[in-house]
C-alpha cells in the first residue's frame, strides 16, 4: 500500500512539475502568442539566481521565491523590449530570434560560471511512508504548483490587472480605445510569465541542480504542454501536464525515464493527431 | 524556370562546386583537406533543412535527428557487415523512412507550423537522450556496441565497394563527398524544376489554392520531408566517416541550432545560401574554437540574434537584391 | 435526377446552435448556369464552401455526376472536375500568370500539351500580354480573371465562381459576364453574386436563398417581378 501511495506521490510530483515549468510559458503563449525558444533559459536563469543567492547567505526561501522570479522578471522585461516587441506579428522570427537569445544566455552563463553542476540541497529533508523516504520538499512542490494555479487564477478573474490583461489579449485596439496601453500590457505580461518560469527555475533548482545547458531539457517539455492544453492557460496547462505527468511518470518507473519521456512525446502526437487544437480547444471550451 | 532551362547562377555554382572539388587536393595539405571534407558534408546537411524550409516552407527544427539516425545507421550497419556499401545505402534509408514515419503524423494531422517545429524538437532530444543513456554491453545491436554517450569509435571508413580491404585515402574521400555535394546540389534544383517541385514552390505560397487546383499537399509536403531525411541521413553517414566516430551529439541541441543557423545565415529560398551559411559558419566556429576569448554559444546566439532581427532573410537573397538595383530589375527567383 | 451534374440532397449545416444552410435541394443539368443569389447571412458562402469540401455537412448528401462527394476533402473534390474561385482570390502572388495555368493544366496533361494550353486560355481571357508578370503586382480585377483562368485551364467540368465581379469597375464587369457566358458554351457553372447588375448581364435560371434555405427558383424575370424576393431583400420578411 506505502508503495501505491509513493507511485502516487511520483506521478502527482510529475505533473506539479509540468505544471511549475509550463504555466509561464501558457501565460505568455496563451496570451500574447509568442514562442519563446529562450524559456528553458529563464527556468535556468532562475535556477542560478535562487542557488548563487543561496551561497551568498540570502534564505534558501526567499532565494526561490523572491529573488529567482524577480530577476528573471526583470531580464524578461528587457527581452521583451529589446526583441519581441520588435518582431510582433512575426512569429517564426520570434522562434528564431529567441532561439538565438537562448542560445546568447547559455553562453554568458558558462562564460560567467563556468560548465559544472551548481546545486543547492533541497531543504525540509525527508518523511518516512511505510518503507519508503520521500523528501518533504517534493511534497511542498506539489502544494505550491496549485498554489501558483490558484494565485493566476484569481488575478486574471478577479483583479482589474487580470481585466485588463484580458481584454487587451482579446482586442488591443479596443483596449487602447479604453486608455489602456497595449505596449505596456505586453511587457508586464511577458514580464509576469518570465517572472513565473524564473520561479519555477527556482524552485526545482534543488532537486535537479542548475548547468548552463538544463534548459535544453526542460524547453521541449513544456512546449508540448502548453500547445497541447489548448488556448485556455489554467485549464490547458493543467489537463496537460495531469495527462502528461501522469504518462511520463508512470512509464519512467515500470521502465526507464528516457521510455517516459519518449511516452509523453508519442502522447502528445496522438492527442494532437486527435485534438489539433489542443485539449481545450475542445473540452472546457471558454474557460480561463 | 519552367521548360527546364539552368539559370546561370546555378551552373555558375555548379561548375564551381567541380572546380574546387578537382583542384583543392592539389593544393591544400592532409590537414586543410580533411577540414573541407567535413565542411562538404555539412552542406550537403545545409542543403537538406534548405530544401525541407526554404522550399517546402516545413519548419523542421530537428534536422539533426535524420542527421544523427544516418551516422548511428552507418556506424551500426559498418561494424556488423564489415563493408560499407551496405551501410551507406542504408544510412540513406533508415532516416528517410523514419521522416516519412513522423511526417505522416504530422502532415496528415494537419498540424501547423509551429507545432511542427515544437514536435522536430523534441524528435531530436529524445534522440539525443536515448542515445546517451546507452552505455554498458547490454545496449549493442549485432556486434556493435552503442556505448551511449562515449560514442561510437574506430568505425570502419569508406572501402571501394566490394572490396572491404581497400579504404579510401583521404582525397578519394574528399572526391566521393564533392561528388554527392554536386549531385544533390543539381538533383535538388532538378527536382525543383519539375511538375511536383512547382507544385511545392506553390504549397509554400498558397497552399489552399494548390489544395483547389487538385493537389494533395499533405503528400507533397510528406514526401519533402522524406527526401530531406534521406539527404540528411547522407550527411550523417559522410560525417560519421570523417571521423570515423559517431556520438549522442550529433543529436544535440546545439547541432539542430546550427543547421538552422547556416539557413538563416545564408539565406531561406535558395540552395546556395544553405552553403554558403554553412562555410561561413563553420569557418568561424572552427576559428573560436581554437581560441578561448568567449564561448561559441555566446557568439552563434549574437549573430543569430543579428540576423534575425537585422538581415532577416540572409546573405544571398540580400546580396541578390543589392545586385538586382545595380543590375536592373529582373526576376530574381532561382538564381541559385 | 439522372444527368444531373451536381446535385445535393437535404444538405445542411449547424454552427452550434445556428443552422446556417437548412435542408437545400438543389439540381444542376448539364452546361447550366446557375446563378444563387440572396441577401447578406443567406447561407450563399456557405453553401458554397459546403459545395467545395472547405466545409462539412452536419446533414445531407452532395452527389457530383452520381458519386457522392460530400464530407471529402477539397482537393478529391478538385480532382473529380469540379474548378472552384473563391470569394477573395486565392492565387500564388510570386508566380506568374502563365505558371498559374501552367501549374493547373499540368496536373491533368503532359508538360509539352500544357503550355500550349496555358497558350490558350490567355488568350481566352486576354490576358497574353501580362502572361509573364508576378501576379502579386496585379489590380484586383486582374487578379479575378486570373484565377478564372487558372480554373479554367484546369479543364474542369463544373466550374463554381464565389462573387466573380466583386471589386471590378463597370467594364471590367461587362467583360467578365461575356467570359462566363462563353465559358458557358462549354461548361456548367454556379454563380455566386451579390452585384445584380452582374447577376441581370448573365442569367437564366437563379436560386435565391433566404436564412438558409432556398426561397425560390426561377428564371431572372420570373425572379425580379416576384413580390417574396423583393421583400427578402429589403428585410422585410422575418421567416420562413
Amino acid at each position: 500500500m506505502d508503495l501505491a501511495a509513493v507511485l502516487m506521490l511520483e506521478v502527482l510530483n510529475g505533473i506539479a512539475t509540468l505544471v511549475l515549468i509550463s504555466v509561464g510559458l501558457a501565460i505568455i503563449f496563451g496570451m500574447m502568442r509568442v514562442i519563446n525558444l529562450a524559456h528553458g533559459e529563464f527556468l535556468m536563469l532562475g535556477g542560478y539566481a535562487a542557488i548563487v543567492a543561496t551561497n551568498h547567505g540570502v534564505n534558501i526561501w526567499v532565494a526561490m521565491l523572491v529573488m529567482a522570479p524577480l530577476v528573471v522578471g526583470v531580464i524578461g522585461v528587457i527581452a521583451e523590449r529589446l526583441i519581441i516587441r520588435v518582431l510582433y506579428g512575426r512569429m517564426i522570427d520570434t522562434l528564431l530570434a529567441t532561439w538565438g537569445l537562448s542560445l546568447f544566455f547559455v553562453g554568458i552563463v558558462t562564460t560567467i560560471f563556468g560548465n559544472t553542476v551548481a546545486g543547492i540541497g533541497a531543504p525540509l529533508g525527508s518523511v518516512g511512508v511505510g518503507r519508503y523516504n520521500i523528501s518533504v520538499y517534493r511534497l511542498v512542490l506539489v502544494g505550491l504548483a496549485a498554489a501558483i494555479l490558484a494565485v493566476i487564477f484569481i488575478v486574471l478573474r478577479r483583479t482589474r490587472l487580470g481585466l485588463i490583461a484580458r481584454g487587451t489579449m482579446e482586442n488591443p485596439n479596443m483596449a487602447a480605445a479604453l486608455g489602456v496601453s497595449p505596449p505596456r500590457v505586453y511587457a508586464t505580461t511577458f514580464g509576469v510569465g518570465a517572472a513565473l518560469t524564473g520561479l519555477a527555475g527556482g524552485l526545482l533548482a534543488p532537486i535537479s541542480g542548475v548547468l548552463p545547458t538544463v534548459g535544453a531539457a526542460y524547453v521541449a517539455k513544456a512546449f508540448i504542454t502548453v500547445i497541447s492544453g489548448g488556448t485556455a492557460i489554467l485549464a490547458g496547462t493543467a489537463a496537460a501536464s495531469t495527462l502528461f505527468g501522469s504518462v511520463n511518470q508512470l512509464l519512467t518507473y515500470f521502465t526507464t525515464p528516457v521510455i517516459g519521456e519518449a511516452g509523453l512525446l508519442a502522447a502528445a502526437i496522438l492527442l494532437l493527431r486527435v485534438l489539433p487544437h489542443g485539449i481545450t480547444g475542445k473540452l472546457f471550451r471558454g474557460s480561463l | 524556370m519552367i521548360g527546364g532551362r539552368w539559370s546561370p547562377g546555378i551552373v555558375l555554382t555548379t561548375v564551381a562546386m567541380v572546380g574546387i572539388a578537382l583542384g583543392v587536393p592539389q593544393v591544400v595539405d592532409q590537414f586543410g583537406l580533411l577540414q573541407l571534407t567535413v565542411f562538404a558534408a555539412m552542406c550537403i546537411l545545409a542543403l537538406s533543412l534548405g530544401f525541407v524550409w526554404g522550399y517546402g516552407g516545413i519548419l523542421c527544427f530537428g534536422q539533426s535527428a535524420f542527421f544523427g539516425l544516418g551516422g548511428y545507421t552507418y556506424a551500426v550497419t559498418a561494424i556488423n557487415v564489415g563493408e560499407s556499401t551496405l551501410a551507406t545505402i542504408l544510412a540513406v534509408v533508415v532516416p528517410a523512412v523514419f521522416a516519412a514515419l513522423l511526417g505522416y503524423f504530422m502532415f496528415y494531422g494537419r498540424l501547423s507550423d509551429v507545432y511542427l517545429g515544437v514536435i522536430t524538437l523534441s524528435v531530436t532530444l529524445i534522440f539525443f537522450n536515448l542515445m546517451n543513456s546507452t552505455a554498458g554491453d547490454a545496449y549493442r545491436v549485432g556486434k556493435a556496441r552503442l556505448n551511449g554517450f562515449n560514442g561510437m569509435p574506430s568505425l570502419p571508413t569508406l572501402n571501394v565497394p566490394g572490396d572491404p580491404g581497400r579504404l579510401l585515402d583521404p582525397a578519394e574521400t574528399f572526391y566521393l563527398v564533392m561528388a554527392f555535394l554536386v549531385i544533390v546540389y543539381v538533383g535538388l534544383h532538378g527536382l525543383l524544376a519539375s511538375h511536383f517541385g512547382r507544385v511545392v514552390v506553390a504549397i509554400r505560397e498558397n497552399e489552399t489554392r494548390c489544395e483547389l487546383l487538385g493537389y494533395d499537399v499533405r503528400l507533397h509536403k510528406l514526401l519533402v520531408f522524406t527526401i530531406g531525411g534521406g539527404i540528411a541521413g547522407l550527411a550523417g553517414c559522410l560525417f560519421a566517416n570523417w571521423g570515423a566516430f559517431v556520438s549522442p551529439n550529433v543529436f544535440s541541441l546545439t547541432m539542430t541550432s546550427q543547421i538552422i543557423i547556416w539557413v538563416i545565415v545564408g539565406g531561406l529560398g535558395t540552395l546556395l545560401g544553405p552553403i554558403i551559411g554553412c562555410l561561413i559558419m563553420q569557418y568561424l566556429a572552427t576559428t573560436l574554437g581554437t581560441q578561448q576569448l568567449a564561448n561559441t554559444n555566446l557568439i552563434f546566439g549574437i549573430i543569430f540574434l543579428a540576423f534575425v532581427l537585422l538581415v532577416p532573410r540572409g546573405i544571398v537573397p540580400s546580396l541578390r537584391r543589392l545586385g538586382a538595383r545595380a543590375v536592373g530589375p529582373a526576376r530574381v527567383r532561382d538564381l541559385a | 435526377m439522372s444527368g444531373a451534374v451536381l446535385q445535393t440532397v437535404g444538405l445542411s449545416i449547424r454552427f452550434g446552435g445556428v443552422e446556417a444552410v437548412r435542408g437545400v435541394d438543389f439540381t444542376l443539368a448539364e452546361r447550366e448556369l446557375r446563378c444563387l443569389i440572396g441577401p447578406n447571412g443567406a447561407g450563399k458562402s456557405t453553401l458554397f464552401k459546403l459545395l467545395t469540401g472547405q466545409l462539412k455537412p452536419t446533414a445531407g448528401r452532395i452527389l457530383f455526376r452520381g458519386h457522392d462527394i460530400t464530407g471529402h476533402h477539397t482537393h478529391a473534390i478538385a480532382r473529380r472536375g469540379i474548378g472552384i474561385k473563391t470569394q477573395v482570390p486565392s492565387l500564388f502572388d510570386g508566380l506568374t500568370v502563365r505558371e498559374h495555368l501552367w501549374l493547373s493544366a499540368r496536373r491533368t496533361n503532359p508538360a509539352g500539351r500544357t503550355r500550349a494550353i496555358a497558350d490558350e486560355i490567355l488568350e481566352r481571357i486576354g490576358l497574353t500580354a501580362l502572361a509573364d508578370g508576378a501576379v502579386g503586382q496585379l489590380s484586383h480585377g486582374l487578379r479575378q480573371w486570373v484565377e478564372l483562368g487558372t480554373v479554367l485551364a484546369g479543364n474542369p467540368e463544373l466550374i463554381l465562381l464565389d462573387e466573380p465581379a466583386a471589386g471590378m469597375t463597370h467594364d471590367e464587369v461587362a467583360r467578365t459576364a461575356e467570359l462566363v457566358r462563353e465559358i458557358n458554351r462549354t461548361h456548367a457553372l454556379i454563380v455566386v453574386e451579390h452585384d445584380m447588375q452582374f447577376v441581370k448581364m448573365i442569367a437564366r435560371t437563379v436560386t435565391v436563398m433566404h436564412q438558409g434555405a432556398v426561397l425560390v427558383e426561377d428564371t431572372m424575370d420570373q425572379i425580379m417581378k416576384n413580390a417574396t424576393v423583393r421583400d427578402v431583400y429589403l428585410g422585410k420578411h422575418g421567416g420562413s
